[in-house]
């Protein structure tokens, strides 16, 4: 219970600091982009809209630095992120509402099965030391971690969406279709996720192998995994009930861990396959100096990442006995 | 391989726990370089990066031809004058190539570096001097830890326009030294109650001198795979942001040599060289550093660690997969 209350401790100051991070920065920074920004959007948007981007970023206020704090998080609370400046006159929410069901499938789905076949790797690799798959594969690893994921994404474009012409290679749906939970529309969706999920796949699943196959090796060396073996279990349930169910502990929390990564996206994969999910909505907001979409965003994945932390390291200490002494 | 299957029995992939007196460290520089030797994996490492390094340092010697001049003929396939092709607008894809390598090295390099510096500073500071000073240092630590990486770094530099290399560098080491520093400070916290430590206060030695003179060369090895291991997500941290066009486009990178090619569709235009050679140089640098990280792993694992308790392990387990799976972002 005590370690439950800390680690919610840690959520709520961790969480605070975020907010007021988000707050500061545009104002500490040096000659306040926000009015450079303003400048530029003068004319072009109508005058209540350009007065609410003013009190979000502090121009033109005469108000203290701590009432704009106390108004800002009064918006926070009542979910108020204002007007998105790339998409005007769509509210911040809705611009992210209309992104999130893509992120959520697109990476969702990725994570999931990244896991679940690494983990599975990791497993027999370990098993079979020495093997095929034990030998080859962590140096595998230890290259494709270095490559740009965006990078891999590109490669996937050119042979199997430009040379082979397999699948599409650019946004999320068919733009020639509405939206809808009609089977053409949805084949479309599927039809433009595979590649940028390929992407992520190859580049994702490596870790999991690695943590996996590495704990279930210590796991292996355990005198109850020798007792099983002494007393003339078959191999399969020795490495699944004995030494995997042990192993498995730190891939679980990993994988508690990356669902809170899911909201986020793969920015640059999504960027590269200009697929409209949060990450290419934050490089669009960027590059249209679009502040209150960009703030909103960050504000969106670090509390997913947070909350997604928060649960791993209740569900571990549930798990695991050791880990609620541990500091 | 049997270098490979004999060594990586730890439960982390990057973590190294060398628990061990000062008396290990003098020794330590000749064990390296003879492992080096011995381990495959640190060979071609070291041979990439010294490869990388010259290219950095004597860029002219490769390639002759300006790499930012627009004189040739636009979208060139590879030819004798010039080998990987023309950029959309003339200019020598291979000479833009070669003196990309000396921005990307230099920002992976020093970046790496003075993370790791912040690392050790944090790091030890935190876990030798314990108390109030631990929870604040801690506390940053840990909150730069779970905050998302590349959604920070794209959020700052935003806010940054017109940043050059040296703000690039800046806000990698400021988003990127937890990591190593949360690892540095649970091995001082493992090390604080050794015998040679007590025997430096015993002298009478400051903190000052003990954590310099007495707890850093014991971490050597520790030390120099945080920096490998941050030098490799720089690399790839900061073309993702070059990527992306943030920085100075007109610089000459892999970045922005990538951020040109995406803008002129290179792929689309069967100017493939121009998208292809940049992100496979990216990767091989990566790879390098990699590489020589992974080896250096093994060479210091077996010889070394002594494995503390079980839920330490666990918990290195967990933030070293935390820290693999930050990469994915970029």
């Amino acid at each position: 219970m005590r370690y439950a209350l800390r680690r919610v401790g840690f959520f709520v100051l961790t969480l605070w600091t975020c907010v007021t991070l988000n707050f500061l920065l545009p104002r500490m920074m040096p000659g306040n982009p926000a009015i450079a920004m303003l400048a530029r959007f003068h004319g072009r948007l109508n005058p209540a809209s350009l007065k609410a981007i003013e009190i979000a970023f502090g121009v033109n206020t005469h108000q203290s630095l701590w009432s704009q704090y106390v108004s800002y998080l009064h918006d926070l609370l009542t979910l108020n992120f204002g007007t998105s400046i790339t998409f005007f006159p769509a509210s911040v929410s809705s611009v992210i509402k209309s992104a999130i069901p893509y992120t959520l499938g697109l990476v969702g789905i990725t994570t999931i099965l990244a896991f679940l076949l690494g983990t599975l790797i990791g497993i027999v690799g370990a098993w079979k030391r020495g093997g095929v798959l034990d030998s080859l594969l962590p140096p595998l690893f230890v290259i494709t971690s270095a490559i740009p994921y965006f990078w891999v994404g590109m490669l996937m474009i050119l042979v199997f969406g430009l040379k082979l012409q397999w699948f599409p290679y650019t946004f999320s749906y068919d733009p020639t279709l509405t939206p809808s939970f009609s089977w053409p529309f949805i084949s479309s969706v599927i039809d433009h996720a595979i590649l940028p999920a390929v992407a992520i796949l190859i580049t994702s699943v490596g870790a999991w192998i690695l943590t996996m196959r590495n704990t279930m090796i210590t796991t292996l060396a355990e005198d109850y995994v020798k007792m099983a073996r002494a007393k003339g279990l078959p191999g399969r349930r020795i490495m699944i009930d004995y030494a995997a169910r042990n192993a498995i502990l730190p891939n679980l929390s990993g994988f508690a861990m990356s669902v809170g990564f899911i909201v986020s996206g793969a920015v640059l994969v999504e960027y590269v396959f200009n697929y409209n999910g949060v990450g290419y909505l934050l490089v669009q907001a960027l590059n249209a100096e679009d502040y209150p979409l960009m703030q909103a965003l960050f504000l969106l994945i670090t509390i997913a990442v947070l909350i997604a932390i928060l649960l791993a390291d209740i569900v571990t200490a549930m798990l695991d006995p050791r880990t609620r002494a541990a500091r | 391989m049997s270098i490979i299957a004999g060594a990586t029995t730890q439960p982390e992939g990057t973590g190294l726990l060398t628990v061990g007196g000062p008396a290990q460290s003098g020794q330590a520089v000749g064990r390296i370089w003879r492992s080096i030797r011995q381990n495959n994996k640190a060979f071609v490492g070291f041979i990439l990066l010294g490869i990388f390094t010259l290219m950095a340092i004597f860029p002219w010697a490769i390639a002759r031809d300006d790499p930012s001049a627009e004189i040739y003929a636009r979208s060139a396939g590879p030819s004798s004058a010039h080998l990987l092709g023309t950029t959309y607008y003339g200019q020598d894809i291979f000479s833009q190539a070669v003196w990309g390598t000396r921005e990307t090295l230099i920002i992976a390099v020093v970046s790496g570096a003075l993370s790791t510096v912040l690392s050790v500073i944090m790091g030890l500071a935190a876990g030798y001097l314990g108390g109030a000073a631990d929870a604040v240092l801690n506390y940053v630590t840990d909150v730069l830890l779970v905050i998302p990486t590349f959604p920070l770094l794209l959020i700052i530099v935003a806010y940054l326009p017109h940043a050059g290399v040296p703000v690039l560098i800046a806000v990698l080491v400021v988003t990127g030294y937890s990591y190593g520093a949360r690892q540095l400070r649970a091995q001082t916290l493992s090390v604080r109650s050794k015998d040679f430590l007590e025997a430096a206060r015993v002298r009478g030695e400051r903190s000052f001198y003990i954590i310099v003179v007495e707890i850093i060369p014991s971490m050597t090895s520790l030390i120099v795979a945080t920096f490998l291991g941050t030098a490799v997500y720089n690399v790839l941290a900061s073309a993702g942001l070059q990527f992306l066009g943030i920085g100075n486009p007109s610089s000459i990178s892999w970045g922005t040599m990538l951020y040109w090619a995406q803008n002129n569709e290179a792929l689309q235009t069967n100017q493939y060289l121009w998208a292809l050679v940049p992100g496979a140089l990216i990767g091989i640098l990566g790879a390098a550093f990699a590489l020589v990280n992974y080896a250096f792993d093994e060479i210091s694992n077996p010889a070394l660690a002594r494995v503390p308790l079980g839920r330490a392990r666990f918990g290195q387990a967990r933030y070293s997969l935390r820290r693999l799976h930050a990469n994915r972002a970029s």
